[in-house]
C-alpha cells in the first residue's frame, strides 16, 4: 500500500526539536562538566521513574506526529496516478484504527455493553420497547452480557497482563545483558546487584516502573479490543482514543512554546546584559511592555484575530487538520511571546554577572570580538538556565492549554486535547446520571503527565543548580 | 521618595504607549475595520453600505494614524488611533461594540471581582504560611516528605478540576451551596463561599511549597544559628526570627499582585457565574467585542505597572536597608 507523507507545520517543528536535542546530546557528551549533571539525574530514583513515564508519553506523541495519507483503492479504471484519501492519518491512528472506527451512537459508560440512553427498540414481533440498546461494538461478542461480562473482562485483563509481562521480561533480559556487558560481569551477578539496588543507576526502580507501565498498556490494549474501556462521548467516539490523541497536543504545547521563544529570549537577554547602555534600556523596555499586557488577554486578542483571518480566508486551508494545525502553531507562537520575558530577564542578570568575570575581561583585553566572546564564553555558561527553564515551564504550559481551551482561545475545537475534553465534560456533569468518564480520563492522563514532569523538573533543577536544592 | 515615585510614573508613560501601540496594531492594522464590521454583521452577503454604517456608528470610519483631510492638529486627533487609544490614558474607555459605556460597566463589575479575590488572597496567605511553618517545624521527617509529595501532586492538578470537583461535591452532591450565580448586597455570601474555598485549595500546592522554600532558606542563615546558640527553643526561633525575616519576600510578593486583584479571575468567575471583570472579559472575548478587550488590556497594563511601583515602595517600608535612588 503506497502512502503519501504529510508534514504539518508542527510536525516539522517537532523534527527540528528532535534534531536539536540530538545535536545537544552529541555536544554535551563530549564534555565531562556537561555529562555530570545528567549523570546526577539518571542516578536519582525519582529521575529514572519519571523518565520512564515521560518516555511512554513521548512515544505516543511521536507516533502521532508521523502523518500521511493512505492511497485509495483503485476504482476499477487503470489510470496511472494513484489517488490519496483526503484524510490525514498518523501512525497512532493506524495502530488504534480499531478504536477510531468503532463508533457508537452516543454516550456509553466504560466497559458498558449497552448504550447510556434509552431508545425505542423494535422487538421481533413488531412491538416497540423503550430500553437501553446493545452497543454496536462494545462487548458485542458476548451472548449474555449480564452473566458473562465480569468473567470476560477478568480473563482479558489477565491475558493482557501476561502479554505485558512477557514483553517486559524480554526487554528486561535485553537490558540486563547490556548492563552486564558494560559492567564486565556475569548476568547473574548483575541481576543480583540490580535486585539489591546496588547499581549506580537505580535500575531496579527503572525496570519496575517499565514493568508497571508495560502491563498497564497491555491490559488496556487487550481490553480495548473488545470494550470501550473509558466509555464513549456524545457522538459515540471512544474516549480512550481521544485521550491518547490529546497527548500529542499537550506535549507539543509544552515543548514547542519554549522552543519558539528560545532564540529571542537568549539573544535579547544576553545582549541586554552584555552590552548594557541603550541596548539594555531598549530590551528592558520591550519586555516590560510585553509583560504588562495581561497574558491571557494578549492570547485572546491574537486568537480572535486568527479566527477573523481564517473565516475571511477560508479557502486557503486544504483540510480541517491543516487548519487546526495552523491554529496550534499560532497558539504556540503567541504563548511563546507571552512567556519569553521571564527567561530573558534571568539571562540578562546572568550576562551582567558574567561580563565582569576575569576570563571574560581577559578575552576583551585580548581583543576578542563581541560575538565570538558571547558564543565562546557567555552562551555555554547560561545553558543550564535555559535548560532548567525549558523543563520547569513544561508542566505549566500543559496546564495552560486546558484553561485556554476552556475559554475557547486554545487549540481548535476539532482537535483532540485535554482542554477540549474538559470543556465538553462540563455539561455532561449536569446530566443525571452523571457522565463522568470523559472528565476522569482527561484528569488521569493529564495528572500523570504533569506530575511526572513536575517531579522530573525538580530532579533536573537540583542536578544543574545544586545551590537551589529543595527550593522553589 | 516622592521624587522617585514621580519618576517611576513618568517612566510608565512610554510603556503604556507601547502597550497601546501593540493592541492598536493587533486590532486595527492586522484586522481592518472592514473585517470587523463584516464579522459583526454576519460573515457573507454584507452590503458595502451596511459596512459603512456600522463603521460610522462605532467610530471606525476614520483613517488609522494620519488624517490628510483634517487641518492642523486634527490631522492626528481625528484618527482611529487617537480616538480609540489615546483616550484610554484619561480612563475614557468609550462605549463597547454593542453600545454600553465600558467605564460604567467596569466600575460596577469590579466589586464582585474583589469580593472573591480579596478573601482568596487573605485566607490563602494565612493557610499557606501556617502550613509551611508546620512543615518546616517538622522538617526532614516523614511529615515533611509526605507533605511535599502532597503539594507537588496538588500542583499537578489543573485548576479546572478543582472548580469542577468543588461544584460537584459541595453543590450537586451535598447541596450545601448554590453551584453558581450571584446576588447583590449581603446575600451574596453564599454564592461567594464556594469560589473562595476552591480558589484557596487550588493555590495551596504552589503557594505552600514556595513559602516552605523561603523558610528553609532563612533557617540556614547565621542569625538563626546565633539564636539557637543563645539557647532559644525551636518554636521561638521559628516564629520570632524566621517568620519575621521571611515576611519581607512574602509581603513584596503579595504587593505585586494587589492591583491585579481588580481584574478578577477569568476562569473562576465564568464558572461560577459571578458578574465580575473576569467574566466581563470572557464574555467580550466570546462575543468578539474588541472595544472591551482593548480596554481591559490597557487597564491590566496600568495595574501591573502600579504593582511594580508599589513593590519598590513596600521594599523601603519593610526593609530599611533598601534605599530608593531619587
Amino acid at each position: 500500500m503506497s502512502v503519501m507523507p504529510v508534514v504539518l507545520w508542527t510536525d516539522a517543528l517537532v523534527f527540528l526539536l528532535l534534531t536539536l536535542i540530538a545535536a545537544f546530546v552529541l555536544y554535551a557528551s563530549r564534555y565531562e562538566h556537561m555529562r555530570a549533571p545528567w549523570r546526577r539525574v539518571v542516578r536519582s530514583r525519582v529521575g529514572v521513574a519519571t523518565l520512564v513515564v515521560l518516555g511512554f508519553y513521548v512515544v505516543v506523541g511521536l507516533l502521532d506526529t508521523v502523518h500521511f495519507r493512505l492511497a485509495l483503492d483503485p476504482q476499477g479504471d487503470d489510470s496511472a496516478e494513484t489517488r490519496y484519501s483526503p484524510e490525514v492519518l498518523s501512525l497512532l491512528d493506524l495502530a488504534l484504527s480499531g478504536l477510531r472506527e468503532r463508533q457508537e451512537k452516543t454516550y456509553s459508560a466504560p466497559f458498558a455493553t449497552h448504550l447510556f440512553v434509552k431508545e425505542a427498540i423494535e422487538q421481533p414481533d413488531g412491538t416497540l420497547v423503550r430500553d437501553f440498546p446493545r452497543l454496536e461494538y462494545g462487548g458485542a461478542h458476548l451472548e449474555d452480557p449480564a452473566r458473562q461480562r465480569g468473567f470476560d473482562i477478568a480473563w482479558r485483563a489477565a491475558w493482557g497482563a501476561l502479554q505485558g509481562l512477557v514483553i517486559w521480561a524480554l526487554l528486561a533480559t535485553g537490558i540486563l545483558w547490556l548492563i552486564a556487558r558494560s559492567r564486565g560481569e556475569t548476568s547473574a551477578a548483575t541481576r543480583a546487584a540490580i535486585l539489591a539496588g546496588r547499581t549506580p543507576i537505580p535500575w531496579r526502580i527503572a525496570l519496575a516502573m517499565l514493568g508497571i507501565m508495560l502491563v498497564l498498556s497491555a491490559v488496556a490494549g487487550e481490553l480495548a479490543l473488545a470494550y470501550h474501556i473509558l466509555g464513549t462521548d456524545k457522538v459515540g467516539e471512544d474516549v480512550f482514543y481521544q485521550t491518547l490523541k490529546s497527548i500529542r497536543t499537550g506535549l507539543l504545547i509544552g515543548t514547542l512554546t519554549t522552543l519558539v521563544m528560545l532564540p529571542a529570549a537568549v539573544l535579547l537577554g544576553i545582549m541586554a546584559g552584555y552590552f548594557r547602555g541603550w541596548v539594555d534600556d531598549l530590551i528592558q523596555y520591550l519586555y516590560t511592555t510585553l509583560n504588562s499586557i495581561p497574558g491571557v488577554l494578549l492570547i485572546a486578542a491574537a486568537i480572535l484575530l486568527l479566527q477573523v483571518y481564517m473565516s475571511n480566508h477560508a479557502d486557503d486551508f486544504a483540510s480541517l487538520v491543516e487548519r487546526a494545525d495552523l491554529r496550534l502553531l499560532f497558539l504556540v507562537l503567541i504563548l511563546g511571546v507571552t512567556s519569553w520575558t521571564g527567561l530573558c530577564r534571568l539571562l540578562r542578570g546572568e550576562a551582567l554577572k558574567l561580563r565582569e568575570v576575569d576570563y571574560v575581561q581577559a578575552s576583551t583585553a585580548l581583543g576578542v570580538g563581541h560575538f565570538t566572546l558571547i558564543g565562546r564564553h557567555i552562551l555555554p555558561n547560561v545553558m543550564h538556565i535555559v535548560l532548567i527553564t525549558l523543563v520547569l515551564d513544561f508542566s505549566g504550559l500543559v496546564l495552560a492549554e486546558a484553561v485556554l481551551s476552556y475559554i475557547n482561545i486554545g487549540v481548535d475545537p476539532t482537535m483532540n486535547s485535554w482542554g477540549n475534553m474538559i470543556n465538553s465534560a462540563r455539561l455532561e456533569l449536569a446530566r443525571d446520571p452523571v457522565v463522568w468518564w470523559s472528565l476522569a480520563a482527561a484528569f488521569v492522563f493529564m495528572f500523570a503527565l504533569v506530575l511526572a514532569a513536575n517531579l522530573f523538573a525538580d530532579v533536573v533543577r537540583d542536578a544543574f543548580d545544586p545551590r537551589l536544592k529543595g527550593a522553589r | 521618595m516622592t521624587a522617585y515615585i514621580i519618576r517611576r510614573l513618568i517612566y510608565a508613560i512610554p510603556i503604556l504607549i507601547g502597550v497601546n501601540l501593540i493592541t492598536f496594531v493587533l486590532f486595527f492594522v492586522v484586522n481592518a475595520p472592514d473585517d470587523m464590521a463584516r464579522m459583526h454583521l454576519g460573515e457573507k452577503r454584507v452590503t458595502e453600505e451596511a459596512i459603512q454604517t456600522w463603521k460610522q456608528e462605532h467610530g471606525y470610519d476614520r483613517p488609522l494614524l494620519y488624517n490628510p483631510d483634517a487641518s492642523g492638529l486634527g490631522r492626528f486627533t481625528e484618527t482611529i488611533f487617537f480616538e480609540k487609544s489615546i483616550r484610554l490614558f484619561v480612563f475614557d474607555f468609550g462605549s463597547s461594540d454593542n453600545g454600553r459605556d465600558i467605564g460604567y460597566d467596569i466600575s460596577r463589575r469590579m466589586w464582585p471581582s474583589l469580593a472573591i479575590a480579596v478573601p482568596v488572597l487573605l485566607v490563602g496567605l494565612a493557610f499557606n504560611i501556617s502550613y509551611a511553618l508546620f512543615i518546616v517545624f517538622f522538617r526532614a521527617t516523614y511529615l515533611d516528605i509526605g507533605s511535599v509529595v502532597l503539594l507537588v501532586a496538588m500542583m499537578s492538578i489543573s485548576g479546572l478540576f478543582y472548580i469542577i470537583g468543588g461544584q460537584f461535591l459541595l453543590g450537586k452532591l451535598f447541596h450545601l451551596v448554590p453551584i453558581s450565580g450571584y446576588d447583590t448586597g449581603i446575600e451574596a455570601w453564599k454564592f461567594l463561599i464556594l469560589p473562595v474555598i476552591v480558589g484557596v485549595i487550588g493555590g495551596i500546592g504552589a503557594g505552600t511549597r514556595w513559602y516552605r522554600t523561603l523558610f528553609l532558606e532563612e533557617i540556614s542563615k547565621d542569625y538563626v544559628r546565633t539564636a539557637r546558640a543563645k539557647g532559644l527553643g525551636e518554636r521561638r526561633v521559628l516564629f520570632r526570627h524566621v517568620l519575621q525575616n521571611a515576611l519581607i519576600p512574602i509581603l513584596t510578593g503579595v504587593v505585586v499582585v494587589l492591583p491585579l486583584l481588580f481584574m478578577g479571575s477569568l476562569i473562576t468567575e465564568s464558572f461560577f457565574g459571578i458578574p465580575g471583570l473576569g467574566s466581563y472579559t470572557i464574555d467580550a472575548i466570546n462575543s468578539q467585542d474588541f472595544a472591551i478587550v482593548r480596554s481591559m488590556v490597557f487597564l491590566g497594563a496600568v495595574l501591573y505597572i502600579l504593582g511594580l511601583i508599589l513593590t519598590d515602595i513596600s521594599y523601603t517600608l519593610v526593609d530599611p536597608r533598601v534605599r530608593l535612588q531619587p
